[in-house]
């Protein structure tokens, strides 16, 4: 029998694509990322039902307080994390910051999320996403800064909101700008495509992509600033494909109340019922910070803007 | 044709999609809806249960009820299609993982899964597969942290394998895959659920 040459190369195995990165996104989808600093966290997450975990050394409530450069977690500790879950964990690298991100590939993290909780290790470049085999998320404020990072190879988008401060109103700005970009597209021409893709730095195809399919061509995630199942269900409802809590959980006086009533609010977001039932006596949520009063220099959203 | 897709968590959309091509390409008068609530069970002619976590699928179907009500139909008849985690929830034994994390399995399919077989993400890879029932053309088997099935016995059959696993099990009207067609262009394994439906 006479085997095709196509066939022989339709066998042989690939990794790192672009469907493996994506789709490992994909399949987080209508789920909620929660962050933990070590096992006995992870496990609660896991027990709630998160689809996945944040591996970093501290809430970013806590990074804000301290101070200080944040760095990547101590890989004892993500190894920890890892042994502790059967759900994928995702660790943090500093934005730029290549060695890091290498180091989590190499502890096995599923995710790496070049993020901007992080102290800055680059204020010029993010990371050449494409060359590894691992899958990205980054934090967006914008169209631009999402085109820009899906150009370099994010697999997954998140709002940047305003991180560890449990308050939802910078995420809520976030999605609506990026959704508000993205309608506008649809009335533009080629001619104006393509001043777009000269103002955002990408190539007009990425735009013209994103006008066709009237979304992010990666799965978008809302956070920065989740702290109740009701905001968790707001944000569901602004169109995001799922939710990254932070401090939201962790922060709060129960944690696996809190857990895993954000959980369902991210299944059951459009049933108030549901979500009234489920935020019922949960117990004090974090302590929340007013971003309007904060200092531009206290705001890590405007980190990693390029 | 109603279809519903279990829309807990994971890849509904690309489910619903591939339904919906599908449908279209078959000639088929159908629409392919979620599934969140006990109620939107009751009228569908066939079910997916799609890739995601299986340990967050399997713990929100059990306490919204889906859990049970799925069982019963699926022993009534309902055509199922399980992909990745779904596949192991349609699973009547698992592995460690499966027992650790305490995750109920629907049981429907005698077959033993292996969670998280192939390592992590950075082991999840793309394949050629040679399915019988779907002719000659090799299908793109796209694995993501997926398991294997270990064993299969009684009236569950091999449905596909790769590399000497197995990684596609049916028995009767119920599917499942190890590997994720509803993110592949290639509707042919849609197109073959969609005719158990009808048949």
């Amino acid at each position: 029998m006479v085997t095709r040459l196509s066939e022989i190369s339709n066998v042989i195995q690939k990794k790192g694509t672009d469907r493996l990165k994506r789709g490992f996104a994909k399949m987080c989808k209508g789920g909620v990322v929660m962050d933990v600093t070590n096992a006995e966290q992870a496990k609660i997450a896991e027990a709630a039902g998160a689809v996945s975990v944040m591996a970093l050394e501290a809430v970013p409530a806590d990074i804000r307080a301290r101070g200080g450069v944040a760095r990547m977690a101590d890989p004892k500790k993500v190894r920890e994390i890892i042994a502790a879950v059967t759900i994928p964990v995702m660790a943090k690298c500093r934005i730029g910051h290549i060695a890091e991100a290498q180091v989590l590939q190499a502890l096995g993290a599923d995710m790496v999320d070049e993020s901007e909780v992080l102290t800055p290790a680059d204020e010029e470049d993010h990371i050449a996403k494409t060359g590894f085999t691992v899958p990205f998320v980054c934090g967006a404020r914008n169209l631009g800064e999402a085109l820009r990072r899906i150009n370099e190879g994010a697999a997954m988008i998140r709002t940047k909101g305003e991180p560890g401060t449990g308050n939802v109103v910078e995420a809520v700005r976030h999605l609506k700008v990026m959704n508000k970009e993205i309608t506008s597209l649809k009335q533009m021409d080629d001619l104006q495509l393509k001043a777009k893709a000269e103002e955002y730095r990408v190539p007009i195809e990425l735009v013209k992509e994103t006008k066709r399919l009237q979304r992010l061509p990666v799965v978008n995630f809302a956070a920065g600033g989740i702290a109740t199942p009701a905001d968790a269900a707001l944000m569901m409802q602004l169109g995001t494909d799922g939710l990254f809590v932070g401090s939201g959980v962790f922060k709060s006086k129960n944690p696996e109340a809190y857990a895993k009533a954000i959980v369902e609010a991210a299944m059951h977001y459009d049933d108030p019922k549901i979500i009234a039932n489920i935020s019922e006596g949960l117990g004090e949520p974090m302590a929340g910070i007013d971003t309007s009063k904060m200092e531009e220099s206290q705001k890590m959203q405007t980190r990693g803007t390029n | 044709m109603k279809v519903g897709v279990i829309a807990v968590q994971g890849a509904v959309s690309e489910h619903i999609d591939a339904l919906t091509q599908a449908m279209k390409s078959e000639g088929i008068k159908g629409k392919a809806v979620p599934v969140r609530v006990l109620e939107d069970l009751s009228d569908i002619d066939g079910l997916v249960i799609p890739g995601g976590e299986s340990t967050t699928i399997g713990r929100l179907t059990l306490s919204s009820g889906l859990h049970g009500r799925i069982v019963e139909l699926a022993q009534g008849g309902l055509p199922i299609l399980g992909t990745c985690a779904g596949t192991i929830l349609l699973a009547s034994e698992g592995d460690r993982q499966v027992k650790d994390t305490d995750t109920k399995l629907l049981g429907l399919l005698d077959m033993q899964v292996n969670r998280n077989s192939y390592g992590r993400q950075v082991d999840s890879f793309e394949a050629g597969l040679q399915i019988a029932e779907l002719g000659r053309a090799p299908f793109k088997g796209v694995f993501i942290r997926a398991p294997t099935i270990e064993k299969v016995w009684g009236k569950t059959e091999v449905w596909a394998k790769y590399q000497n696993k197995i990684v596609g099990a049916k028995k009767g009207n119920i599917l499942a895959l190890t590997f994720h067609p509803e993110i592949t262009e290639d509707l042919r394994i849609h197109q073959f659920f969609l005719k158990q439906i009808e048949s």
